[in-house]
């Protein structure tokens, strides 16, 4: 059953291949990406043999806990539930559930990431070959590390995928998910401040680190090559007991899964009549408008896009130098976030979007209203976030050049989303899906398009960006970069619309094709 | 732009739709059109219909007429290409090759003028499902720029005609499969389209909503509209529509009236002649249990 499983998988990564050149491509790149620091990795554990055991075990302690935490948490932020092996999949065969769990562990090791975890976490014997026993303590922690990486990340993404097509999950997922991210920020800003004061070495956290469920398993070698142990045991037994928790909490996960199909939720407030639509007004532009509120507010795809924004001032001001240029900047990445969303709304649509092409409605009035929706999202919040900055930094002089360039940058790139949505469409998650799955395959042609789209954007708001740049600090020039920037992004919002406009009248067929064909 | 096209079948229709729910319109029924004149266009014409996707021909070159006024059964088997060719003859897909016509009027050069006219069902696509059943039909309206008055009414009047009153709040990801097949007719009935495609209609439905569902199109098609329903049910198609045609392999094997098409057998027996029994049932041995 394991070997089944595994070789699906290789089959599907197989099958992907075969479908375009970009997926090889991307493989090929990432393979080279991953040697790259495999072999950086390398030389750096090669370089720690030869320090002392406490440098050595700090750095193992920190870099394995890191590790372990990137497989737990990472997937339900940053790239998404590897779908091909959805264990909901294997719910109708009669598969037991020790050999599901072996065969989807195993196979979660199948692919770059994996590997290369493998690899380097098999390399850090290399730290401990001055002492023959340590190195035998790290071969056995090599596979609890292994193991506590892979079933870890099923674990949390088993567990937490029920959230993903639950109405309630957009109240959860942001604090849920993010709620790490908003404590470890601080906490590391304190622990430096710590560290800089010498209160606190680093030695010290990383003797903390080892002793948590994500960092004991790094501990042990280092312990045994200190000779101590009982610091050993104990801590193997940390880690061990991290590792049946996981496995336990896997399993239960999975069950309650395989067991439950039905994953609707029913209940929620049930909205009567017609909503948005009954009071905007009746015509094709504000029925797409309408319909396009109604998914920023329902469909969890877009909602957790927004479920970032209001902890996006908390990020930033923990970047900020202490000038106040970050949080300045806030409003106008924002506007950037909130304006590219919609460069991917027809793929968004998936094939629900034959309602669009069978109606005949208008290039125009697809474009302006998806437009508009995004714009009753983008400006409120553009807004909020311009004012807030100011307020909070002090500097409303340079409010005006402010406004300039987060508006400018909103219409910008809400000109540009209308004329690439028009045109490209890539692999989004479908409808119905969380936004933490991503859908098999999607990541190079998701590279390619977005790195491009991002690019002429950059261009496009450069110059609004230099002029408000130029103006802060500068009152009188604020002003001038206010009107700057709004006349810019007005003008490319109308050219965006009108051409993107254009290129569906001709090509809205041809966009449903690409949409069944991403399937 | 106006809310109904002027053409036959609209006001007879609404008011067999009205009295099915509400017998909110009291005028009397039109007469259907007494006899299309032999001039009439077809209702769709399509010549040599071609499309591929990748190494797989999908439409090998299809030629077909659909008189006006006809009830038109497409039947054929699995991955025969009924989907793919009605995607093309309503605009969706756009062919390799070949030329669409609908009334008299090219597909892909008026495609607008067309699309008005045409009422969609297509099969496996999905919906916007995060609308209520009543929104749904209604953006399906407000998408053709009908105005919101006629929307509202014929909403309420075909979400009671199909049985859907009930759930017409609930958002359609809750529905089941026939719910949604029933609210996608609704919404590809709105417009009082003078040509209805359907794929696959009946899939999921239950029967008594199926009944209905063949009132409504047979009445439809008796105050002059043009009905093409695709389907996997030759009993079905037999009793309902006049006209079939077979298709299978990308290809039209057989078309024309039913009587003509079955030439005496049953449409069934008929249809696995002309698409051939590709194997039997006497190599699974094992799976007798006695």
């Amino acid at each position: 059953m394991v070997a089944h499983l595994v070789r699906l998988k290789l089959v599907l990564l197989g099958n992907a291949l075969k479908r375009s050149v970009w997926q090889i491509l991307g493989l090929v790149f990432s393979l080279l990406y991953a040697s790259t620091v495999g072999i950086a990795l390398f030389a750096g554990l090669a370089y720690l043999s030869r320090r002392d055991i406490d440098m050595a075990a700090t750095v193992v302690v920190f870099a394995g806990g890191l590790l372990v935490l990137a497989w737990w948490f990472l997937p339900l932020v940053a790239f998404g539930v590897d779908s091909t092996l959805d264990p909901q999949r294997f719910a109708l065969f009669a598969i037991r559930r020790r050999d599901l769990l072996w065969g989807l562990g195993i196979a979660g090791l199948v692919g770059v990431p994996g590997l290369l975890t493998v690899l380097v976490t098999l390399g850090t014997l290399l730290v401990w070959r001055e002492s023959p026993a340590a190195m035998l303590a790290a071969l056995v922690c090599w596979v609890v590390a292994v193991a506590t990486c892979v079933v870890g990340s099923r674990a949390t993404t088993t567990a937490l995928a029920p959230l993903r097509s639950s109405r309630r999950f957009r109240e959860v997922t942001g604090v849920l998910v993010f709620l790490p991210l908003l404590v470890i920020a601080p906490l590391a800003a304190w622990a430096s401040g710590e560290i800089d004061a010498d209160r606190v070495t680093l030695h010290q956290v990383a003797d903390v680190v080892s002793w948590l469920p994500f960092g004991a398993v790094w501990g042990v070698p280092a312990a045994v090559a200190a000779g101590d142990l009982g610091v050993a045991a104990a801590k193997l037994a940390i880690a061990v007991a991290t590792l049946v928790v996981l496995v336990a909490l896997w399993g239960w996960a999975l069950d309650r899964m395989l067991t439950s199909p039905a994953r609707r939720d029913g209940h929620g407030a049930r909205p009567r009549g017609l909503g948005v639509f009954g009071f905007l007004p009746a015509t094709p532009t504000w029925a797409v408008v309408a319909r396009c509120l109604v998914y920023w507010v329902r469909d969890p795809r877009y909602v957790g896009s927004l479920a970032v924004v209001p902890l996006l001032p908390f990020l930033v001001h923990f970047i900020d130098p202490g000038t106040g240029i970050a949080m300045l900047a806030l409003a106008p990445v924002t506007a950037f976030m909130l304006g590219w969303i919609i460069s991917a709304d027809v793929a968004y649509d998936h094939t629900a979007f034959w309602l669009h092409v069978v109606t005949g409605v208008s290039g125009r009035a697809d474009r302006l209203g998806r437009v508009i929706a995004a714009g009753l999202v983008g400006v409120p919040v553009t807004a909020v976030f311009t004012v807030g900055a100011a307020w909070f930094t002090g500097r409303w002089d340079d409010l005006p050049a402010v406004v300039g360039a987060s508006f400018g940058v909103l219409l910008t790139a809400l000109g540009l989303s209308s004329v690439v949505s028009a045109r490209f469409v890539y692999p989004v998650p479908k409808p119905g899906d969380g936004p933490f799955s991503t859908p098999q395959g999607s990541a190079v042609a998701n590279l390619t398009i977005q790195t491009g789209g991002w690019l002429v954007l950059g261009l496009l708001v450069l110059p609004e960006i230099a002029v408000a740049a130029v103006a802060t600090g500068n009152p009188a020039l604020g002003w001038a970069a206010c009107v700057t920037g709004l006349a810019l992004g007005s003008a490319v919002l109308v050219v965006g619309v009108r051409l993107g406009g254009r290129v569906y009248d001709v090509r809205s067929a041809e966009l449903m094709q690409q949409v069944i064909a991403i399937g | 732009m106006g809310d109904t096209l002027p053409h036959p079948t609209d006001k007879a229709f609404w008011h067999y739709v009205g009295l099915m729910t509400s017998a909110s319109d009291h005028e009397p029924p039109a007469e259907p059109p007494a006899g299309l004149a032999p001039t009439t266009p077809p209702a769709v014409s399509i010549r040599g219909l071609y499309k591929h996707f990748g190494e797989k021909i999908a439409v090998a070159g299809i030629s077909l007429d659909v008189p006006a006024g006809s009830f038109y059964g497409i039947v054929g088997p699995n991955g025969a290409g009924k989907t793919t060719m009605l995607s093309m003859a309503t605009g969706l897909l756009r062919p390799d090759g070949g030329t669409v016509a609908i009334n008299g009027l090219d597909l892909w050069t008026n495609l607008f003028e067309v699309k008005r006219t045409l009422g969609i069902l297509p099969d496996g696509m999905a919906t916007f499902d995060r609308l209520t059943g009543t929104q749904f039909v209604t953006y399906a309206g407000l998408l053709r720029g009908m105005d919101r008055a006629t929307v509202t009414a014929r909403t309420a009047d075909l979400l009671a005609a199909l049985d859907l009153r009930e759930s017409a709040d609930k958002l359609i990801v809750d529905y089941s499969a026939g719910m949604t097949k029933k609210v996608t007719l609704a919404a590809a009935l709105i417009h009082a389209p003078r040509v209805l495609v359907l794929d696959e209609p009946f899939e999921s439905v239950d029967p008594v909503s199926a009944a209905h569902i063949r009132e409504i199109l047979t009445e439809y098609v008796r105050t002059g509209g043009t009905v093409i329903v695709s389907s996997h049910v030759m009993d079905l198609v037999q009793r309902m529509c006049d006209h079939v045609a077979v298709v299978a392999g990308g290809q039209i094997l057989a078309a024309g009236t039913v009587d003509d098409v079955r030439a005496g057998r049953s449409l069934e027996d008929r249809f696995v002649e002309l698409v051939g029994r590709s194997h039997t049932a006497e190599g699974l041995a094992w799976l007798r249990t006695s």
